[in-house]
């Protein structure tokens, strides 16, 4: 019990952060119109390539000798790219077609 | 003081990220709002590669390592992205949502070997820490690697799970993959899911010294389980499981926030694992079933329910020129669009039929069910791209009103989106969802290629209603030969 207390005391902050965000992700979709539900779900997927950043400090960590971080940090960091950029553009594609119509 | 820069890039793109998301809400302002998101995103990257320092205070290395995969990731997302037609949009994103978690999951292998390394170094045994039955005996030093190693361990299942759950999406959208299911494969999922979990456990509270062999053997299970996963799902039931995946990744990335204690991919992560997880929810409720129903039920699997064994009547064919006449002289023309439109390609030939009827006189609308195609606004997207405009675009509801006043209605490649024995027939693998009351129109005309049922595998009664009118073929096709058959009249 005292173990579970402390390590709550400890990681307040990541706590606290993560029930806001729960909070915050939820409400900030809530009144979406289903029109924009696939963009909105490719938006939400190129924000989660925000795992690239692990990717890059895990790639910048490793030593020269070692290879099986090289070769893995590398080949996450161009799948963490792939999320990222993919995800943006292919959203913007979607988003462009919507701007256009509406000056129709 | 570069430290504190970095601070403030992760504050910035946090904030980023949720205004981004806020936006991309909003029909008005999507587009910047994805832009900002990435504007974030750029900064959070930048800041990380150039000014990130470890707790030693060493900043990184391997700048050519990283530009070079920065720099492949993004020509190759680039060109993906710009090339990828319309109609694939969906795997697409299931694609990409799968590299994010495979991206995860090769973070934990990496931070894995690094514990073990240091533990053999502080050591000199392959015991990552001593058992935590030791945390009895309040030896709380305990907690920290024995809760990395638990983040480590998540990170690892989550993202191994979603990527090979979003390979498996994919390759069922582009029809690589057929849905496959066995007896009494949900059992076997569920205790593949508590060995994976059981071993966790395992790694996690006894550290044995075999602890590698173990982490290799949960990583390959996880990677196992997001196969049989997502196989026995039907295909109708796509948009929900990539949106669920995408929420799993989002998770997975908030593990490694948790690992670095980086609060820019913990609120990123967090933020997009809510909100997935959210999006989810509301797709499950438009087709009127629960999330778990979706996930065990495996809608495509089970044909032997009993709408499909009924006994059908025999339907009729409407040909090319009756078609074109009845609909040129109606008065309201409704469309409603499903699958079939988007594998025909034909959404310009639709949008050329739409405008050829108005020049007619003829109010044409769209009606859009909330589900139809293989992901939510997925029709929206599709119809946009032939420049329909989007005041014609109607949803369920305003459509459902609208029926009873409309004298034709052109279904074009939906089929469980109208089925009326989601409304009358409580043994239906659909009962209870919400439909497009197309039979509410005076006539309905059905364009199919052939009289198969639809993905959920069930007949559909509207076909053989006495005003429905089959018109077979590919959609492109036919509606070309329609609006040829209009310009003659």
């Amino acid at each position: 019990m005292d173990t579970l207390l402390n390590w709550i005391t400890a990681n307040q902050q990541i706590i606290y952060i993560v029930i806001l965000m729960i909070f915050v992700g939820i409400e900030v979709i809530g009144r979406v119109p289903s029109v924009l539900h696939t963009p909105l779900m490719s938006g939400a997927n190129a924000i989660h390539g925000v795992v690239i950043i692990g990717a890059i400090i895990v790639m910048g960590k490793a030593e020269h000798d070692n290879y099986l971080a090289l070769i893995l940090g590398f080949l996450a960091v161009i799948l963490g790219t792939l999320n990222v950029v993919g995800g943006f553009v292919v959203t913007d594609r979607m988003l462009e077609m919507f701007k256009k119509k509406k000056k129709n | 003081m570069e430290f504190n820069i970095l601070t403030l890039c992760y504050l910035i793109g946090s904030v980023t990220f949720i205004i981004g998301l806020k936006m991309l809400s909003n029909p008005a302002n999507a587009r910047q709002g994805n832009l900002i998101a990435a504007g974030g995103m750029v900064i959070a990257i930048l800041g990380t590669i150039f000014l990130y320092r470890d707790e030693a205070g060493n900043k990184l290395h391997n700048h050519g390592w990283i530009f070079g995969g920065i720099i492949i990731g993004s020509i190759v997302g680039t060109l993906a992205a710009r090339k990828v037609k319309m109609t694939a949009m969906p795997e697409m994103v299931s694609m990409f949502n799968g590299m994010g978690g495979a991206c995860a999951a090769l973070i934990s292998v990496v931070e894995f070997n690094h514990l073990v390394k240091e533990a053999a170094l502080n050591s000199g045994t392959g015991v990552l820490y001593p058992p935590l039955s030791d945390l009895a005996n309040n030896d709380s030093s305990l907690v920290m690697p024995a809760g990395q190693l638990l983040i480590i361990l998540l990170g690892l299942i989550i993202g191994s799970v979603s990527f090979a759950g979003s390979m498996i999406a994919w390759g069922k959208l582009n029809g690589g993959i057929k849905d496959f299911s066995f007896k009494g494969q949900h059992i076997f999922n569920i205790v593949l899911l508590l060995v994976i979990l059981g071993l966790a456990v395992f790694l996690v509270a006894e550290t044995p010294s075999g602890s590698r062999i173990i982490f290799y053997i949960i990583f390959a299970l996880s990677l196992l389980y997001g196969v049989f996963f997502v196989f026995p799902i039907g295909g109708a039931d796509m948009p929900v499981v990539i949106s669920l995946l995408n929420s799993f990744t989002g998770v997975a990335a908030a593990c490694g926030g948790f690992l670095y204690d980086n609060k820019v991919m913990l609120t990123g992560g967090i933020l997009v694992g809510a909100a997935g997880t959210l999006l989810t929810i509301l797709m499950c409720k438009a087709m009127n079933r629960s999330l778990a129903n979706v996930l065990i039920g495996s809608f495509g699997g089970d044909k032997t329910g009993a709408g499909s064994t009924k006994q059908q009547g025999a339907y009729k064919e409407i040909s090319l020129s009756d078609a074109a006449v009845v609909m040129a002289y109606a008065n309201k023309v409704i469309i409603v669009p499903g699958y079939g439109l988007a594998v025909a390609q034909a959404q310009h030939a639709c949008h050329d039929l739409e405008k050829i009827l108005n020049d007619k006189g003829v109010d044409v609308r769209y009606a859009i069910h909330p589900v139809a195609g293989r992901m939510p606004g997925h029709m929206n997207v599709l119809l946009a791209e032939a420049d329909v405009s989007y005041e014609k675009l109607q949803e369920m509801e305003e459509a459902n009103e609208e029926f009873p006043s409309t004298d034709v209605v052109l279904v074009l490649g939906a089929n469980d989106v109208v089925n009326p024995a989601a409304k009358t027939d409580p043994a239906s693998p659909i009962y209870g969802m919400p439909i497009l009351d197309v039979e509410m129109a005076k006539l309905v005309i059905v364009n199919k290629r052939s009289m198969k049922p639809g993905y959920a595998g069930i007949e559909n009664d509207l076909f053989f209603q006495k005003k429905t009118s089959m018109l077979f073929g590919d959609a492109k096709k036919v509606l070309q030969d329609l609006i040829g058959e209009i310009k003659n009249l």
